[in-house]
């Protein structure tokens, strides 16, 4: 008896430890990020460190200004959307209730699949497939906006068909059966009484791939072209945040290396506000039966 | 006159034989009750009649189902036949969306786009079901929010708006209150002035208010079908007295 209530405790304990942990994660990750990038944003000014057009680290006297990397980090993933969310909700539409039984065997493992490719293979695919497309069809050197928004667009398909797939399933088999025994098509059926009745999880899983384009930096530096601009136009290149910080932490030091920390922090801020706007998305969700 | 008819009619769910050689010929403008204790195949029958039972997958149909002569297994176009014939399910399924537009879901389907003409309809099927001054002011309002009697009375007005020559309505008072169920009973009366009815229902004192006709099912076979006075009172088949008496089911 009392050996087991103290296997029980030690359990307790134990499940205790793991919670902590990633708790504990997060909490050091954020102060390690603000204690390194506050004091930068500080002695660069904030304003001129977020809204400055000019980055020039390395020049006397250095500039910080990573404004259009925010713009860039920002079109790359409105990019990424356009291409990523209709194709990725259709794909979930489709395997939920439109696909044979055979046949989703095969395709459902393929879309799980997508999700488990290294993102630095996502970027050669870029670099050897579809760069030179567009380099000899849009013109440019082909490192570009366009280039880094469809492969990103691809990179975010896992998610959103597999969190809007199961927010499909999730809904209830009876209002699909209400529009059918009014005499709608199988297709109007879906499109106007399920689609719309799964809407908050499929945003859900929208968010989620909004973040992963955000945060997404391999398959990005080898393809966007990295020059610090607001691009002109889609076959234009650029250079996210990401892309930022881990092209020039290898050799950057003082001020500069702090300057790339503070740019990790403003990225942080952009995913804080995206997994806010994720919760409250789910609250209103829930709150809606 | 006739509706409905159903000749030699047997249903298999892939090896499972759920209807045996059904004939069961229904009138117009008279509701028809189907009884009979549960798994009888009283509500396979009644989702056979707009073809519902399309979704279930292995579901074989033979013999002859005609509406006004003419065969629904045949070249009618299912759509047209479900609008032909709505259905009211045993738990009520409003869409998640507004009240409205929850009856304007049929019309829309079949068409109907001038905003005026949705407008009558929706007021007209509201009013139909005896739901209309209850609702008026919560048009716009989702219609998930209304209490299980208010939401089964806006799928019948959400059934009427298509203007079914038939409703379906499979055991549709079974989840609710006595004066809900009463509301409906009333209703259904009224309605089959200008619809055929045709009911499942597992509450006998049901079929005995409202039927004009009743036929009771046992394991997949009609045993009985008759005009619902002389079901009740007096019943041909033993089984039939036996079911009714409340010996079984």
């Amino acid at each position: 008896m009392r050996l087991s209530r103290f296997r029980e405790r030690a359990m307790q304990g134990v499940f205790f430890l793991t919670a902590i942990t990633s708790i504990a994660a997060v909490v050091i990750i954020c102060i390690f990020l603000f204690c390194n990038g506050v004091p930068a944003m500080a002695e660069i000014g904030f304003f001129d460190f977020v809204g400055g057009q000019k980055w020039a680290p390395t020049n006397v006297p250095a500039s910080y200004g990573i404004f259009n990397m925010i713009i860039a980090s920002i079109y790359v993933t409105a990019g990424a959307i356009v291409i990523g969310v209709p194709i990725g909700i259709l794909t979930a539409v489709f395997l939920a209730r439109f696909c044979p039984a055979p046949l989703y065997k095969i395709l459902k493992p393929a879309t799980e699949l997508l999700a488990g490719i290294p993102s630095i293979v996502y970027g050669f695919f870029g670099l050897m497939v579809i760069v030179p497309f567009i380099r000899e069809n849009f013109g440019g050197n082909g490192s570009s906006w366009l280039a880094a928004s469809i492969v990103l667009g691809i990179m975010i398909l896992p998610t959103i068909i597999g969190v809007s797939e199961s927010a499909i399933r999730a809904v209830p088999e009876s209002y699909y059966e209400g529009a059918l025994a009014l005499g709608a098509t199988k297709e109007r059926s879906v499109f106007k009484t399920i689609l719309p009745a799964s809407k908050s999880g499929v945003l859900a899983g929208v968010v989620l791939g909004i973040g992963r384009a955000l945060g997404e930096t391999m398959a990005v530096v080898l393809i966007a072209g990295n020059q610090v601009q607001i691009p002109n136009a889609l076959t234009d290149g650029l250079r996210t945040l990401t892309a930022n910080i881990v092209l020039e932490m290898g050799y950057s030091t003082g001020l500069h290396r702090q300057a790339l920390i503070a740019t990790g922090v403003v990225l942080f801020v952009f995913i804080l506000l995206i997994t806010l706007s994720m919760q409250a998305i789910k609250s209103r969700s829930e709150k809606n039966g | 006159m006739e509706k409905f008819a159903i000749d030699n009619m047997n249903l298999y769910y892939g090896k499972f034989h759920a209807l045996k050689n059904v004939n069961l010929h229904m009138e117009q403008n008279k509701i028809t009750a189907f009884i009979g204790p549960s798994g009888c195949g009283k509500s396979t029958l009644l989702k056979s009649l707009n073809r519902m039972n399309d979704l279930v997958e292995g579901c074989k149909i033979t013999g002859e189902i005609k509406l006004d002569g003419e065969d629904i297994y045949g070249n009618m176009d299912v759509n047209i036949l479900r609008k032909r014939v709505g259905m009211v399910f045993q738990k009520a399924n409003p869409f998640p969306m507004s009240v409205y537009d929850n009856i304007a879901f049929g019309p829309r389907t079949h068409g109907i786009k001038n905003k005026k003409e949705l407008d009558r309809i929706v007021e007209e099927s509201l009013r139909d079901a005896a739901i209309w001054d209850e609702l008026k002011d919560r048009l716009k309002k989702s219609a998930l929010g209304l209490s299980g009697g208010q939401q089964q009375r806006l799928c019948i007005a959400r059934a009427l708006a298509i203007k079914p020559e038939v409703l379906l309505m499979d055991e549709a008072t079974s989840a609710l209150d006595p004066i809900s169920t009463g509301k409906i009973e009333e209703l259904c009366l009224k309605l089959k002035d200008n619809y055929t009815i045709i009911m499942v229902t597992h509450n006998m004192q049901q079929a005995l208010r409202i039927s004009d006709n009743t036929a009771f099912f046992l394991l997949g076979e009609m045993v009985e079908y008759n005009s619902t006075d002389a079901i009740f009172s007096a019943p041909q088949d033993k089984r039939t007295e036996e079911y009714i008496t409340g010996r079984f089911g």
